[in-house]
């Protein structure tokens, strides 16, 4: 038992640390001896922080033995995606434009983090600067499926989502723009929630789309999920868009009862797009939970349809002017003999960014220029109110909206690369919950034939975390399965 | 064909806060190079502006002063260009939605007043400072100045003449000094001034194509930027030609505007609204709480030193110029001396002194309680005129009391009757030629006894009395 | 209709400082034709009287205090520049005056 600490739970660990039943520094090696041991299968870390986490963990065992109290995540080993700032080793956005840039502070989820006693074993790869799908867009490495290495995690954080199923670590943390926790997160066969925009403080994330971007954690199971959002959640002072609500202890909202609580199945998700085996695995997980006393309301969005052009629009038009830093004055890249200032931009921003990065700050710049603001840009942002309007009344009929997290499992490597378009229409059921700013939460719900994870999605009102909790921890109680160890990683 | 010049201003000042307009760093300007700065401003990856309040604070007081509506609902957008002095590549400023939009200023040119209106009084951020003597084919960036709070105030196309220009930058300036927003020094580029030029036959409804002048270092050099491009355009047109939409320098040295850049196609800045920063309501609560604490402005404080203390228009403008002068005068009066003395000797002996040793009001020694009681000592008679003009320069110097360095030397004015007549008879025996003048009819020969009276009692004498008492002597000798 | 001619990709490119080369410029017409042209089944919908979501949370006024806080030593603020001489960031000869 003492040498499989990295199959353990967040809580879990923390219990066992907490009691002195093992020391943090124990279960921080055994976490880095896991990764040692499969990593090289995964791909999932691009930067191990073998020594910082073992004094982060020797910390933590100081802290224990000097009597304070070491946190309520006292050495739980946390994965973080590379997209967030971090002063321990490089913050790159797995881009070749942030090679080696070391960030002058720790982002402000990083700091709750540490407080709370959580160890750091590194950093995870995800799609360059969080735009993609499948993890692919990495300058670095490509990140296996821990279900079928022949298969992509997901993205954009893919690294998050195979490290944590591929019990690398206890907890990683990933951001969400359009379905970068979710889609993974399902893919992969772990739990991953974006919170209510505005819950978690944005500061020392790595912009993508300012105004849809939100952190959230991969853990095992939905208790880890409510512990860490204790830590992470609430107002920070450094973003202003951090929003000032009252954080409640979410460990109370894990009770196994949804009876009365009505599930709203919107018709629009459950349609030919929606694979057979899918629907199959979703209606079985619906019925979970119906057989608990929840009611079933059919609830309709209407724009549903819209969500896709609407999203793009947005992200990549707030990517444009996020991403227009990248130009070797200050920090990163720069290209070498260049004979002026745009030479120097142009020649930096050519050589460094993937051609994903590439075509998106493209299509940004468009919908923005002059003469194409208003048909693109202004018009998808009240399609997004109308979005929104959907969302509002559709939760005036029900408490959760229940949906699949993607319409297929995970795909294979290089499947959809050459078509974009294609790769977009991936995130059509998580792209709508980012638009409407409201939380959403993605746990397995049962293997396909093939052997790969299928994700059920389930949404709630602005700030109401804790009935989407309550819902996912019930039908985790009662689906009567366990995910266990993935195929791939088996014997 | 006559031709007249239809000009634009577009004003930026840095406003007086302590921080910076998102982050906390001092705004503070000679620091050296890059020691201003955190990741906020250096634009590094992650960041999050926090806007400062105090500089929407300013940015309204200086709407109301300046007549504007002040937005009850505003925003901050994204200005997206590439250059090296904007840490983000994209400047956060404001769009359509300014803070404050549709005032005016009133201006008096050869003695007659003209309205301006202001278009716009919006808020946004400084960008860094390029240097290019670093030399080896470089050039540097210190980005101390990146991010201090900056209001921008651009007027209608109103004003007609160059001696508008200045007279509308004079007095905007004046108004901005008084609500203490910005330092407004063109030197340490804390107030930049352009101007959009075009001209027009005289009658005509239309716009001709306009030039900006940018980079000017003086309200002066702004006067004759505007002057030589008038002509300049005049040329232009008359040549046959036609005047180009481009953005021009003023070379201080020839008195001439150079070429600078063609304005591609009027920039593309592919402005949207600011996702890191939530909107802004001023409220009619808060505006009038800005409001109250306003100062009286320059012109209504003129009015008021005119009618109140019955100085005269000149007199007025001068004392109310700059609000701590006003303030200064103000304080003396209320200490209980006469308005007249008062403007004088601020206005001259007092002025003179703060010249010759490049002093502000506010650094002056010389206390207005300090300079009313020098005041008092001349009007109650302790000290003449005289003795009071050599006086100012001590207090001046040493910050001393003016009783008590009367007291002190021993300056106070000799009123004693008896001592007096002593003097003018000595006066009278020694002189015995101007005397002779004065009986034969000579008004003027009386001039020379006082002021030969005064050197005796090296000026402590009391002018009147010393007059009055050398005529009786005269009278009674004779 | 091409949505996209290769001309306005060059003009996008300009505005976003990216140099791109012939082959990356036709691929680029032809994929942001594709996804513009998808973007435009949004002109299906009416947004009259519509207003724009500015941010999904409706928050006003956050600000901070007019407070000094701690700068970062300059060895910090200059430790990923490309070049500097120590006092300032280097980029190369700004020739246009301002
Ligand atoms: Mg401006
Ligand atoms: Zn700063």
């Amino acid at each position: 038992m003492s040498n499989s600490w990295y199959e353990k739970t967040a809580l879990e660990i923390r219990d066992a640390v907490r009691a002195k039943k093992v020391s943090a520094l124990e279960v921080t090696d055994s976490c880095l001896k896991r990764i040692e041991e499969v990593d090289g299968k995964l791909l999932a870390f691009i930067d191990v922080w073998a020594d910082a986490a073992r004094k982060q963990a020797q910390a933590v065992d100081a802290k224990i033995a000097a009597g304070k109290d070491p946190g309520p995540l006292a050495g739980v080993p946390i994965g973080v995606k590379d997209v967030l700032c971090t002063k321990e080793g490089t913050t790159t956005c797995c881009s070749k434009i942030l090679k080696g840039y070391r960030s002058p502070f720790d982002a402000t989820v990083i700091e709750r983090l540490a407080e709370a006693g959580a160890v750091f074993p590194g950093k995870l790869n995800m799609d360059e600067f969080a735009m993609g799908s499948s993890t692919e867009n990495s300058s670095i490495q490509r990140t296996r499926n821990p279900w079928n290495l022949d298969c992509v995690p997901g993205g954009s954080s893919g690294g998050s989502a195979a490290a944590v199923a591929g019990h690398e670590c206890a907890v990683a943390l990933g951001s969400d723009t359009g379905g970068s926790i979710r889609q993974p997160a399902a893919c992969c066969g772990c739990v991953g929630i974006k919170p209510t925009y505005g819950r978690v403080s944005r500061y020392g994330l790595v912009a993508f789309a300012s105004s849809l971007d939100q952190i959230g954690p991969f853990t095992k199971d939905v208790t880890d999920c409510a512990l860490v959002m204790n830590t992470i959640f609430g107002r920070d002072p450094k973003d202003s868009t951090s929003a000032d609500i009252p954080v409640p202890d979410f460990t109370k909202a894990l009770t196994p009862a949804v009876k009365g609580l009505r599930l709203g199945l919107p018709k629009e998700y459950y349609t030919d797009a929606l694979g057979a085996e899918m629907r199959d695995k979703i209606q079985a997980a619906i019925k979970v939970l119906e057989s608990l006393g929840a009611e079933i309301v059919e609830v309709s969005l209407p724009h549903t349809d819209y969500a896709i052009a609407t999203y793009y629009i947005i992200c990549t038009a707030e990517a444009s002017a996020n991403l227009a830093r990248f130009d070797g004055v200050r920090y990163g890249y720069r290209a070498p003999g260049v004979a002026n200032v745009d030479e120097m931009y142009r020649k930096t921003k050519s050589e460094a960014y993937g051609h994903e990065v590439r075509r998106r700050i493209m299509l940004g710049t468009y919908v923005l220029s002059s003469g194409y603001y208003d048909a693109y840009y202004l018009k998808a942002q009240k399609v997004r109110s109308l979005i929104r309007r959907d969302f509002m009344d559709a939760f005036k009929q029900c408490d959760v909206i229940v949906t699949p997290t993607s319409p297929t499992p995970a795909f294979k490597i290089g499947e959809k690369t050459a078509d974009p378009l294609e790769m977009y229409l991936s995130d059509i059921y998580t792209i709508s919950v980012n638009l409407a700013g409201i939380p959403g939460l993605s746990m397995p719900c049962g293997l396909t034939a093939s052997g790969l994870p299928a994700g059920l999605q389930i949404m709630a009102k602005p700030f109401d975390e804790e009935t989407l909790l309550r819902v996912a921890y019930t039908y985790e109680q009662k689906r009567g399965f366990e995910m266990g160890m993935p195929a791939a990683l088996r014997g | 064909m006559k031709y007249e010049a239809v000009i634009g201003m577009e004003v930026h000042v840095e406003l007086n806060t302590q921080s910076k307009v998102f982050c906390g760093c001092s705004t503070k300007f000679d620091a050296p190079a890059n020691t201003n700065v955190c990741p906020i401003c250096l634009g590094m990856p992650g960041v999050l502006p926090v806007i400062n309040k105090r500089a929407v604070e300013l940015s309204v007081a200086v709407g109301i002063a300046l007549n504007c509506t002040i937005s009850r609902w505003s925003k901050m957008d994204r200005k997206n260009y590439f250059y090296p002095d904007l840490a983000k590549n994209y400047q956060i400023s404001q769009y359509d939605l300014p803070l404050c939009a549709n005032g005016c200023l009133e201006i008096q040119v050869n003695g007659s007043t003209k309205r301006i209106g202001i278009t716009r009084a919006h808020l946004e951020e400084d960008t860094a400072r390029n240097t290019h003597t670093i030399g080896g084919g470089d050039s540097g960036v210190d980005f101390n100045r990146c991010g201090v709070p900056l209001l921008e105030i651009v007027t209608e196309p109103d004003i007609r003449s160059a001696e508008e220009a200045y007279a509308y930058l004079t007095s905007l300036k004046q108004i901005l000094r008084y609500l203490d927003v910005s330092d407004c020094n063109m030197e340490e580029g804390s107030l930049r001034a352009e101007a959009n030029i075009s001209i027009r036959p005289v009658g005509s409804k239309e716009f001709g194509s306009k030039t900006e002048v940018k980079n000017v270092a003086s309200f002066s050099g702004v006067q004759k930027a505007i002057d030589f491009e008038i002509a300049r355009q005049q040329q232009v047109i008359e040549g046959g030609g036609q005047v180009v939409q481009e953005t021009r320098g003023w070379d201080a040295d020839k008195g001439i505007t150079f070429s600078q850049r063609a304005k591609e196609s009027a920039h593309d800045y592919r402005y949207f609204p600011e996702p890191d920063l939530v909107p802004l309501v001023v409220d009619e609560a808060w505006e009038a709480q800005i409001a109250a604490t306003l100062p009286e402005l320059p012109r209504a404080r003129k009015a008021r030193f005119v009618s109140q203390y019955q100085l005269s228009e000149y007199d007025s403008g001068v004392l109310t110029a700059e609000r701590p002068m006003a303030d200064y005068y103000e304080t003396t009066v209320q200490c209980g001396v006469p308005a007249k003395p008062a403007a004088n000797w601020i206005m001259g002996d007092l002025q003179a002194l703060l010249t010759e040793h490049k002093l502000e009001i506010g650094a002056c020694k010389v206390t207005p309680e300090n300079l009313a009681s020098m005041i008092a000592l001349i009007e109650d008679g302790t000290i003449s005129g005289k003795i009071a003009k050599d006086l100012l320069p001590e207090l001046f110097a040493t910050g001393k009391s003016a009783k008590a360095l009367v007291e002190e030397k021993g300056l106070v004015q000799i009123s004693d009757t008896s001592e007096l007549e002593a003097v003018a008879r000595e006066i009278i025996a020694s002189n015995p030629g101007p005397v002779a003048d004065f009986r034969g009819g000579k008004e003027k020969a009386l001039g020379f006894l006082v002021g030969q009276m005064m050197k005796a009692t090296k000026g402590k004498a009391n002018p009147q009395m010393a007059n009055d008492i050398i005529r009786k002597e005269l009278a009674k000798t004779e | 209709m091409a949505k996209i001619t290769k001309a306005d990709v060059e003009y996008v490119a300009g505005l976003a400082q990216l140099t791109l080369d012939e082959a990356t410029k036709e691929r680029l017409v032809g994929e942001m034709g594709d996804i513009l042209g998808y973007m435009d089944k949004l002109n299906e919908l009416d947004t009259t009287g519509i207003e724009p979501t500015m941010h999904v949370l409706e928050m006003t006024n956050v600000f901070r205090e007019d407070e000094v806080t701690p700068s970062l030593p300059r060895d910090a603020a200059l430790m990923n520049a490309p070049k500097t001489d120590g006092e300032y960031f280097l980029v190369p000869r700004i020739l246009d005056t301002e």
